[in-house]
Order: C-alpha cells, then structure tokens, then sequence
C-alpha cells in the first residue's frame, strides 16, 4: 500500500463527528473546572465571610512569602527526587534482570512486579503502616536482627518512611518504562560485544545503559511527577505533621476550608510539574532524537 | 469496445502529483497489468478505480457510466489486496459469504456459492477454518474466492502474490490465470515483478513516476520496449553508444568493430539497446572479453568488457562448449533483433 | 550474557521480596485470631471478615465504588470508541491537540482534578451527588480505555475494512461486523483498566466524596487516619484479592505488559 493519507474535507467532518461527544465532556467537565480553579486562587476568603469574588493577589503573595509554603514545597520537591532516585537505581537493573529471564518466568515477574500499580494504593501504604509499626515493627525487627542498626529507627510520619513507601508504590512505573526501552534494543547486540572482546561491564556501561537511559528517564519523569502530586501515601505515613503540596491543599480545602488559598497551592503544584515535565522531555527529545528517530 | 475506461486520469496529494494524465480503456474480459517500481502509481490508480480515493482530474468509467460518484461500496468491484485483508474473526466460509451477505442473497443460494467458489479455488473442506490456522497459499485463496463469489465486474487485484514464496506463487499465476479465463473476469493487476506481469496479462501497462511509459502486448513490451525505463525494466537489457555514419553510401551504423547497415531516417550519435540473449558469441564483430561466468542451470550468464563497455550475455545451456573466463571473444547480433533511439531521446 | 548470574539473581529476589512485602503482610494480618494487629501465628481467622457486615459503611462504600466503576468506565469507552477511531484513522488538522487534550488527565495531578471538579460541581449545584462524582470519574479514567482503543485501532489492517466496504458493506455494518470484532480486545482492556482505576482512586475522590458518595478507599483512607485496626487489614485484603482477579483475567486476556505499557496491538 503505497497511499498517502488524505485530508479530504469529508474525513475532518468524519473526525470531528466522531470526536465531538468526548470534546463536549472535556470542555465542559474538564477545561472549564481548571480554568475556574485558576480564577478561585485570585478570590479573597475569611473565616466569617467565605469566598469573595475578587481578583487579589493574596492568596499567591501568601504561598510566595510564608516560609511555611517554602518548607512545604522543598519537602515536596525533595521526597519526589529521592523517591525517583530509589526506584531508577533499584527499578532499572531489575527491568534488566527481568528481560534476560526465560519466557515464562519473565511473564510471571512481571505480573508480580507490575501487578501493584494496580492494587489499591490505600492498601499498599497500609501494608507499610504495618510493616514500619512503632518501634517493634517488622522492618525494625528485621534490621536489628541483621545487625545492620543498634536501635530502632522510626518510620512512621518521617520523610524516610514516606520516601521509602512511595518508592514501592512507584516502581512499577520505573520497571515498565525501562523494560519498554529493552524491548527496542536488538538481544544480538550484547553478544556482538562480547564478540569484539567486551567484559560484562563493559556491556552493561558502554552498549546497554546508554540505550535504556532514555528509559529510564522518561521513568523519572513520571516517576517525579506522581510522587510530588502524591496524597494517600504522604497522608497515611506522613500523618498531619507532615505535610507535603497534596496534603495541604487537601487540609486547606476540607478543614481550614480556605479554598482560595488551597487553590493557589494546587495551581502552583500544577504549573510546577507541567514546567518540569514539559522541559525535561524536551531535553530527553534533543539529546536522544539521534538514537531514537 | 471498451469496458473500463479510464480518461486523463491523474492524482495529486498536496503539491506532490502521484499520478498524472492516465488514460487507459480495458475491452470486457481482458486482463491487464499495471507494472512499474513502488511509488510509480500504480496502487494509487488502483485505489482510485476501487473508490477508495478520489482522483484529483480526469473520469473513470465503467460501460460508458461514470464511476467515480458512485460509494465504493456500490462499485461492485472485487478486489483482493496484498495482505488479503481477510476477516479474522470469520471462518473461510464466513469471509466468502460476507458480500452475498450484502447482497442478501438468499441463504441457501449463498451456501452454494460459497461451497462452490471455494472449490474451485481448490479449498474444498476448508470452509470451517479460521484464516489464522492457514497457509499464506490458502488465506489468498480465500480472498480470491471472496472477492469473485460476488461475480465482480471488475477484479483488482493489489500485488495479490508478493507474499508467497517462488515456487507457490508460479503455480498461483497460472491457477490464476485459469481461474480469469474460465469465468471471463475483467481483470487488473497492480504489480512491480515483471515476470508476473508477463505471464499472467493480454497487455502491460509499465509505470513511472506517476505516468504511463508504454501501453501493449507482454511481447511488444519486451521486444519493442518504447523508452530506456522500459527496456531496463523489463528483463536485462544492454544500452550502448553508437555512431550512424552518413558520409558514406550506403550509411553504416557503426559500434567499435560492429557494424551494419544504417536504417532510414537516423543519423548522428544514437543509443543501441539489445537484450542479451539476442547476442551471439561469433568469429566477427564487437570485441570483447569475459569477465565472469554464471552458470545458472538452463543458461549460462557471462559478464563482457567490450569496447562499447560492459555488457551482459545469455546462453542456452544447449550443451555446446562455452568461452572461459578471461576468453577474448566477438559479439554479434542480427540487426532487428536491438531497438535504437537517438541519443538523448525518451529517457 | 543471556542469562541472569547468581549476584543477579539475589538482587531480583530481595527485590520481589520487598515488592511483595506490604501487600502480604495485609493479607496475613487479616487472618489474625487476635483483636489486634499481628500476624496470625498458631491459626487463621476469618473473624475480621465477618466483621465487616457489622459496618455497613464499608459495606455501603464497596458498592458505591463497583457501580461508580462500572458506570464510569462504561461510559468512557462509549466516548473512547469513536474518539479513538478518528484519532487513528484520519489526519485532521487538530488532531494531536485534541489526543493531548484526551490524554491530559493523566498529567495533571489528582488532587488539582480533586479541587477542581469540587469548585466545579459545588457551583453549578451538584457538589456531593453521584451524578458529580460519576462525570468527575468518567473524565479520570477515559485516557485509559482511549489509549487502549487506540492502539488496537492503530494497529489494525486498514485494508480489511477496504474489503468490506468494496464487498458493499455501509458504515453501520462496517462498524458491527468487521470493526468493532477486530478492536474488541483493546476496547475490552480499555474498560478493564478503567474499571480498575475508578475502583482504586482516592486522591480525586477524597475531595467529591460525601458520607452518601464515599466509596471504598475514601473510606478506607478516612478509617486509617483515625486508628489502624485488623478491620481495615480484611477490607484492603478483600479488595486486593477483588483486584488480583480482575488481573490475572486481564493477563491471560490480553497480556499485561500491553495493557500498562499500552503498545500496539502487532495486529495479525
């Protein structure tokens, strides 16, 4: 079939027709709830008089000043980049690992692996509420026992606990991103380095890393982008003190009910991750646009 | 008479024209072949005669009606494509029966032709089979026989045995070939393998680039090539410079140490093309040497260095005794056996 | 370098060790004899089991959120299908604008969708219905039964459905006997994983969600912030075991790696 596609004007009837129901819904129920979250960040609000209609800068000249919000959002930022750390460097040899496996067992751990994503993440989190437990919990236990601590360390409502929680919930995402990029690489390729006098480290530095690091990367993106945006696991192991971007907003909206000021925390959340996701896959692009076209 | 026509047909995509002043009439029962590279046009026209594009200019037309505002699902053409776009989620029977489905033809009408048609494309007994559990042989019969239940009255056929392997699709052609003749199916078939293009049609249609390079019978084409695309295309070929000589009388056409009589009407540089089983090795001549020898069964192929360039030969293995290698030989060939063209003409 | 050394395979089981870990340990705790969170130890129970009747709330929840996924999902691939086939078939302009727009929600955070779609439905009057709660869901998880639609329409011979329709067959019966059988197993993923994310979501839902509308995890989650007790451990392992189910079916269906990697269908 030697046809090029057409774009005669009955086919973009055709199309738009078709798409006309899922465009209504969308518009309707989605561009316009953001577009009107957007204006409630620029409204005032007071504990006796709710939300006032106004466009004031408050609520944004609150998050931008109070070292409150500052605290809040290099926390978020900082859990997210470990969170994405933890899971390319444990994600990614694993996805390897799980790439050289014969058929079977290869479709087995896959499912075992990338069978949490859709596991209720209430109920994965809830699995390390138990497992971190107070002082005597299992990982503890565990740890002591293996000599690897003196004392117990605590898990619960610290970053470390939120970070390693959110590590396990994200990793699936990581693996399934890096053995997409597994899938390209041709499995002649290692044995044609092997044959031209490469060591297995070699291998693995100069021929595989440098064709799944793309993988791995637009893991990360994701990865990243989940984890600041994460609300369940921060609120469950990261309790009330805690707080991380999700959380707050959450509180402003149900408790404090300063939806103004929630809003403007959720808007700037937003903006952060679409500017961070958007430029880092422009980089990935440009830099692997010669590997990949 | 004609039957399918097709008038000043062309097709452009944006700025990129893809077909270009196609004119073409098909008489009732022919089968004709548009031959040529991919990319020359010859889906395109092909689609266009099926409805599945609009041509840009021009008319096709089918006993004098314009076919072109007629649905593609009204056209009542028959169609198998390269990949037989068999229905995968249907039996065989199941495939054949879906355009008398359409048709609403009765059902026990229907069940005979399908049983029918399916035999005589010799798969009898394979009503039931899913086309996933079949051969590639088999899936095309079934999209032959799906396409000719309908009694088309035109058959296009889209590169239909590219996917075979040699010996299957040899003994498909001439299935093929049966099958058209008995039934008297108005056929066109869109391929780029000459051989098949050969065996199989009344008349060639060669492509390129968009445009119809020559229009006739296998043998003309072959024999009589209108263009150097032509000759190159069809078959081996060897195009070399010689020079007609005016000054003496007669005139001579002369190629290095070979020469002959010049025809009337040329004069100057011209283009000698002659396939190379036309020539002959003989005791005068153009001068030459072997290069290499090929022997590939029923002939013998030799590669020559002569003094107009390289040239190919071809031999019957007739058993006689064949130059060597590195041999120095003549080449000769009877004047009406090469075509000349001007230097520079029709390229 | 084709197979896995012992180092690597060490690695690879701590790995699924832990992978498998939290979601264990719930189930297990969930069969305790005890009134107290620990791991049963001398014998099974499935006292906590029965004791979710006594809390109609989760009872109530759990239906809540199997009709919510149903219906939402539902409605997604009826909006998805045509959607999807236009997208794959046709070059328009705005095309990719309006895939983007479709594949939006994935981006944008749940709890930004959360907030929004609470301003949204608190101002035209319908905060805390279902109705809400359902268009809210069917937006969340239309990119899922979308981008598997699309790839089994992508994916499919397009000259399948030219011998069709050359066959005489309309638009209608193009789309019912030929069509929609070749992209049914995408569109029946699509509505699977769907299904799956409605079921599962929180983050979004935790902001519509009234004590008539709470589904399961909103109330799970709402439970656990006031004490974490072996009756949460039995609802979560109910779930996980409804979700394992649903999986596996999944994976023999149509493979799971394509589900969530949303590949290509490499078609026939």
């Amino acid at each position: 079939m030697s046809a090029a596609p057409t774009t005669d004007g009955r086919d973009a009837r055709t199309a738009w027709l078709l798409t006309a129901p899922a465009l209504m819904l969308f518009v309707g129920v989605l561009v316009i709830p953001l577009a009107m979250t957007v204006m409630l960040s620029f409204h005032d609000w007071g504990q006796y008089k709710g939300i006032e209609p106004v466009f004031i800068l408050k609520n944004w000249h609150e998050v931008a000043t109070d070292p409150y919000f500052a605290e809040m959002f290099w926390r978020t930022a900082r859990i997210a980049l470990l969170t994405t750390l933890i899971t390319a460097v444990l994600g990614a040899p694993e996805a390897y690992i799980l790439n050289r496996m014969s058929g079977r067992w290869k479709s087995f751990f896959l499912l075992v692996i990338l069978g949490p994503l859709l596991i209720s993440v209430v109920a994965r989190t809830l699995g390390w509420a138990l497992l971190f437990g107070g002082n005597n919990g299992l990982v503890n236990k565990l740890l002591m026992s293996l000599g690897l601590i003196g004392s117990p360390l605590s898990f619960m409502f610290t970053e470390t606990g939120v970070v390693i929680a959110l590590a396990h919930v994200m990793m699936p995402f990581m693996v399934l991103s890096v053995w997409a990029a597994l899938q390209r690489v041709d499995p002649q390729i290692e044995n044609a380095a092997l044959s031209l006098g490469a060591g297995p480290l070699t291998i693995i530095r100069r021929i595989v890393l440098p064709q799944i690091m793309p993988g791995v990367l637009s893991g990360a993106i994701i990865v990243f982008s989940l984890s600041a945006s994460a609300f369940a696991t921060p609120a469950i192991i990261g309790g009330r003190r805690l707080k991380v971007a999700a959380t707050l907003a959450y509180d402003e909206f149900l408790n404090t009910l300063n939806w103004p000021l929630g809003a403007a925390v959720a808007v700037l959340l937003l903006v952060a991750l679409v500017l961070i996701v958007v430029g880092s896959n422009a980089l990935i692009e440009r830099r692997y646009a010669e590997v990949f076209r | 008479m004609s039957f399918l026509e097709l008038d000043r047909v062309a097709k452009q995509f944006g700025t990129q024209t893809v077909v270009d002043d196609f004119s073409l009439t098909v008489g009732k029962g022919e089968f004709v072949s548009f031959l040529g590279p991919s990319g020359c046009g010859k889906t395109t026209t092909l689609q266009m005669i099926a409805g599945f594009l609009d041509p840009s200019r021009g008319a096709i037309r089918l006993e004098g009606r314009d076919l072109t505002v007629v649905q593609p699902a009204k056209r009542g053409l028959g169609i198998v494509f390269q990949s037989y776009a068999l229905f995968p989620h249907m039996t065989a029977a199941e495939n054949v029966a879906f355009g008398l489905e359409m048709r609403r033809v009765p059902r026990s009408e229907c069940r005979e032709r399908v049983r029918a048609t399916l035999a005589m494309v010799g798969l009898a007994g394979y009503e039931e089979r899913y086309p996933r559990r079949m051969s590639g042989g088999q899936q095309q019969r079934v999209a032959l026989a799906r396409a000719l239940v309908i009694r088309p009255s035109v058959l296009l056929l889209d590169e239909p045995l590219s996917n075979l392997d040699a010996k299957l699709r040899e003994e498909m052609q001439i299935e093929l070939r049966q099958i058209q003749r008995n039934l008297g199916t108005t056929t066109i078939l869109v391929t780029h393998d000459q051989n098949e293009a050969m065996s199989l049609s009344d008349r060639i249609v060669v492509m390129s680039q968009g445009r119809i390079e020559q229009i006739g019978t296998p043998q003309e084409t072959y024999e009589r090539p209108a263009s150097a695309f032509v000759s190159q295309f069809l078959g081996k070929t060897n195009d070399f410079a010689a020079t007609i000589d005016r000054t003496a009388t007669p005139g001579r056409l002369i190629a290095g140490s070979w020469s002959a009589p010049a025809p009337a009407g040329l004069a100057g540089p011209v283009t000698i093309s002659i396939r190379p089983e036309r020539i002959g090795f003989g005791d005068a001549g153009l001068a030459a040497k072997i290069v290499t020898r090929i022997f590939q069964g029923n002939h013998w192929l030799f590669q020559c260095e002569s003094e107009c360039g390289s040239m190919i030969v071809i031999r019957q293995n007739d058993g006689q005794k064949q130059p060597a290698e590195g041999e120095a030989v003549r080449l000769a060939w009877r004047p009406e056996d090469m075509s000349l063209r001007r230097t520079g003409d029709a390229a | 370098m084709r197979t896995n050394g012992p180092l690597a395979l060490i690695f690879h089981t701590i790995f699924v060790v832990i992978m498998l870990a939290p979601i264990l340990v719930v189930c297990l705790v969930a069969f305790t004899p005890e009134g107290y969170l620990s791991l049963p130890t001398t014998s099974f129970s499935l006292r906590w089991f029965r004791t979710i009747a006594n809390y109609p709330e989760f009872v109530r929840a759990f239906w809540v959120s199997l009709g919510l996924g149903a219906l939402s999902s539902l409605v997604a691939v009826l909006f998805a299908v045509p959607a999807a086939l236009a997208i794959a078939r046709y070059s328009f302009r705005g095309r990719d604008t309006l895939a983007a727009l479709f594949l939006s929600p994935l981006m944008i955070p749940h709890v930004v969708l959360g907030i929004a779609f609470l301003r949204f439905f608190t101002a035209i009057g319908i905060g805390g219905s279902f109705a809400g709660l359902l268009v809210a869901h069917v937006v969340v998880v239309f990119p899922f039964a979308l981008r598997l639609t699309l790839a089994a329409a992508t994916g499919m011979d397009r000259s399948i459905e030219m011998a069709a329709v050359s066959l005489g067959a309309g638009d209608w019966t193009l789309f019912r006997r030929v069509t929609l059988p070749l992209i049914l197993p995408g569109v029946i993923s699509g509505w699977a994983l769907a299904f799956i994310q409605s079921f599962d979501d929180l983050t979004m839902t935790v902001f519509l969600a009234t004590p008539g509308t709470e589904t399961l995890p909103v109330r799970m989650f709402l439970y656990i912030q006031d004490n974490i007790d072996p009756l949460v451990t039995s609802v979560s392992a109910s779930v996980i075991a409804i979700t394992m189910t649903a999986l596996i079916l999944l994976d023999r269906f149509y493979g799971l790696d394509r589900v969530l990697a949303g590949k290509n269908d490499p078609g026939r």
